[in-house]
């Protein structure tokens, strides 16, 4: 996950719906040396395809190169390059921590607009889908509180509505 | 699938696919039967396309990539699952590096039983998915007609390739009701990833013409996308019109007359003075249809320091991947050549040029200063490889197509042979693959039958896929074989000598064993062996003359001999060393 370190740089791959478009796209970033930051993947509106959103992080390679070599990707219809700025960006997190101070847990749900989805046997369970930042920021909250477990989505974006 | 065009009649996937291969033109395919691929070896009986019946399925990869290089027609193999499968791996990743189209069609257990561990199970397109432009898992017999056209379509256009189908059994055994279709001519492509290039971008090309019009000192660095584009025609009318002399790479050889004035041989790490120099101190570098490769420019930093780049190339991941280009273009080469000239030509090219005559008298000085050169044998002695290669090119007809394996014996066939024809020329560039050369000269011979063809082997490389020899002489397919047999792995020796203090690890393998004039004999060849300097050229000769079956020349070469010039791995090309002889007094 990222450590803010890095450059990263959002993809937003259109890919035929077929059977191993993904592990083309993963075989061909682990081959040529590109680090992926985050993937989601699900069908679109036209199940025939299918929509990739890609946190790629250009340290490892030049982001020119990684779009002209996912480009050749015969399942690859386009590729477009979404900045913070031009995109509404989301990611889901799904985590358990231990419920020891159960009301700081829940105002700190409050605060951040998650969701308070179960409490039991010392642990309790959180979502929250918000822009990566405010997730990463919601994690970083909830750490001395004591991780269980968790898991994040991976960044999904789109194109903010047009002015 | 989305295309579907004129219905024909009712049939089973293994006629279809027949007749799919038939509607591609296809006049020869190059395999071996198995289990899996049963029941498309069947409708083969009764098809016009001839099939060569090879000794390992590595020989049907590499004689598709023969057949495919002198013919520029796509090269097919058809092997079974499994073992058959992995076995053509090697030649696809080298078609893959060399841009050589190809269409493999592979047999695979039945789809219900695909990931089951079955018998002659292999994960044929996980495996072959790195190695291959695209490849295809077909499930439904009524998508064969139309992945073939695909098949063949991604091949051949844009970047050229290799396209693997793997063709589950059930759905081409007409004892499976799942291979029950229609059959139909698809009209279109179902590829809504892939399209194919658009026209030069006519902003580049102009300040391309620029750039060429400006320089004092411009170099054309012609790589095997001139070949792949049929593009040898107007690389010499761009070379003749702007008067700029031409480096072929080791992929290109051919594709400029090495005859020709402004021919400077091939660049790089065992590439010519002159090549590798000019490059060096180049103030342009108009590179077409190459790809900046590391056998190419040696350290990076190092490389053409001087020089701005034009880069045209018609996959675009080429452009800027290694050298900055100062101009990128993606184009077919041979379109964005006939655009420069037509441009070059408008701009009032020769006249309007910059001054270089300085800068030809360098380029002439270092030509007359630094030509090939090799020592002559002594007599009692062992052949020198150099002077065989001398004799049998000044004995071969000059459209003699030559392959080669890799090693010692491809460089110095690439510097010593004299290509004056595209196509004349067949080797593994990328992937330097040993025991190409046997195969690749099958395929070429299958696809050029009236042509002289010419194996330039290693001793090394022979071993590795000398068996299809059997299948040159069963097939009737006159090839005809020279080992530079030095006992050796001769570049690795090279190496070992220069690099490692000549401590020679495993490279030695033997001085009697195997006797290739029996074992060529055993294959039905004609063979001969020459350790005697004075016996080379009649042996040549008489090589020559025979026809009706393949012939292999054992030659005994010296096994001191080392390829000049070279750039040490790792070093600067301002660092080439010549040959000893001449490395008294550089300029």
């Amino acid at each position: 996950m990222s450590n803010g370190n890095h450059q990263l740089h959002t993809l937003v791959v259109r890919v035929e719906n077929k059977a191993g478009v993904l592990a083309r796209v993963a075989g061909l970033f682990a081959r040529r040396g590109f680090n992926i930051d985050s993937l989601a993947v699900a069908p679109v509106v036209d199940e025939s395809f299918s929509r990739i959103t890609i946190v790629v992080d250009v340290e490892s390679a030049p982001l020119e190169q990684i779009v002209k070599q996912l480009h050749k990707l015969v399942n690859v219809l386009d590729i477009v390059e979404l900045s913070p700025t031009e995109a509404v960006e989301r990611e889901l997190m799904v985590i358990t921590v231990r419920s020891d101070a159960i009301d700081e847990l829940k105002a700190l749900t409050q605060e951040f607009h998650a969701t308070w989805l179960d409490d039991r046997s010392g642990q309790a369970m959180i979502s929250i889908s918000s822009f990566p930042a405010r997730v990463e920021e919601f994690e970083e909250r909830l750490k001395p509180y004591g991780i269980v477990e968790l898991q994040r989505s991976g960044k999904i974006a789109l194109h903010r509505l047009p002015d | 699938m989305s295309t579907t065009g004129t219905k024909g009649s009712a049939t089973y996937g293994g006629q279809a696919l027949m007749n799919a291969l038939e509607r591609e033109g296809v006049e020869v395919v190059f395999g071996l039967p198995g289990g899996a691929i049963l029941p498309v070896y069947d409708p083969l009986i009764d098809s016009s396309i001839r099939h060569i019946l090879v000794r390992h399925e590595q020989g049907a990869g590499h004689m598709a990539e023969g057949y495919a290089h002198a013919t520029g027609k796509p090269g097919v193999a058809m092997v079974t699952s499994g073992p058959a499968a992995t076995n053509i791996v090697t030649p696809l990743c080298d078609a893959y590096l060399d841009s050589v189209p190809m269409v493999a069609i592979t047999g695979q257990v039945p789809y219900a039983a695909i990931g089951t561990d079955a018998f002659q199970e292999c994960d044929t397109t996980g495996i072959t998915m790195s190695v291959t432009k695209h490849n295809f898992l077909v499930t439904e017999a009524a998508d064969i007609p139309q992945v073939i056209h695909d098949a063949f379509h991604l091949a051949t256009t844009g970047r050229p390739g290799p396209v693997l189908v793997d063709i589950p059994k059930d759905i081409v055994d007409p004892g499976n009701p799942h291979s029950a279709l229609t059959d139909y001519v698809p009209t279109g492509h179902d590829l809504p990833g892939y399209t194919v290039l658009p026209d030069p971008d006519p902003e580049g090309i102009r300040e391309a013409i620029q750039m060429i019009l400006a320089a004092e000192r411009p170099v054309i660095y012609a790589g095997g996308g001139i070949l792949k584009a049929r593009g040898a025609d107007a690389l010499r009318a761009l070379a003749e019109l702007t008067d700029i002399h031409v480096v072929t790479t080791l992929m290109c050889r051919g594709g400029f007359p090495d005859d020709h004035p402004l021919a400077l041989g091939m660049p790089g790490m065992h590439g010519t003075y002159s090549a590798v120099t000019a490059m060096q101190e180049a103030d342009l570098l108009i590179a077409i249809g190459a790809r900046f490769d590391d056998r190419v420019t040696g350290k990076l930093e190092g490389f053409a320091p001087h020089a701005a780049v034009i880069h045209i190339d018609i996959d675009a991941a080429e452009l800027n991947k290694v050298r900055h280009a100062n101009v990128a273009i993606q184009a077919d080469a041979r379109l964005a050549t006939e655009a420069l000239i037509e441009g070059l030509t408008l701009a009032g090219a020769p006249e309007s040029q910059a001054d270089r005559s300085a800068w030809k008298s360098r380029v002439s000085g270092w030509l007359e200063k630094f030509p090939l050169t090799y020592d002559k044998h002594v007599a009692g002695e062992a052949l020198k490889p150099q002077h065989v290669l001398e004799t049998l090119r000044d004995n071969a007809p000059e459209d003699t197509i030559v392959c080669s394996g890799v090693g010692q014996h491809q460089m110095w066939a690439s510097q010593f042979w004299r290509f004056n024809h595209p196509y004349t020329w067949i080797n593994s560039g990328g992937l330097g693959t040993m025991g190409f050369s046997i195969p690749a000269a099958i395929g070429a011979k299958v696809g050029q039958p009236d042509r002289m063809v010419w194996a330039i082997d290693g001793d090394g490389c022979f071993q590795m896929t000398a068996q299809e020899l059997v299948t040159a002489t069963v097939e009737n397919i006159p090839i005809k074989v020279a080992i530079l047999n030095n006992s050796y792995l001769g570049m690795v020796r090279q190496w070992q000598e220069m690099f490692y203090d000549e401590r020679y690890s495993e490279v030695f393998l033997s001085k009697n064993v195997p006797d290739y004039k029996m074992w060529a004999e055993a294959m039905g060849c004609f063979a001969l062996r020459v350790d005697d300097p004075d016996e080379v050229e009649a042996a040549v000769q008489q090589a020559n003359e025979i026809d009706d079956r393949p012939v292999v020349i054992d030659f005994r070469t010296d096994a001191a001999e080392k390829v000049f010039p070279m750039v040490p791995s790792g070093a600067s090309n301002s660092e080439v060393m010549v040959h000893p002889s001449q490395a008294a007094g550089p300029a």
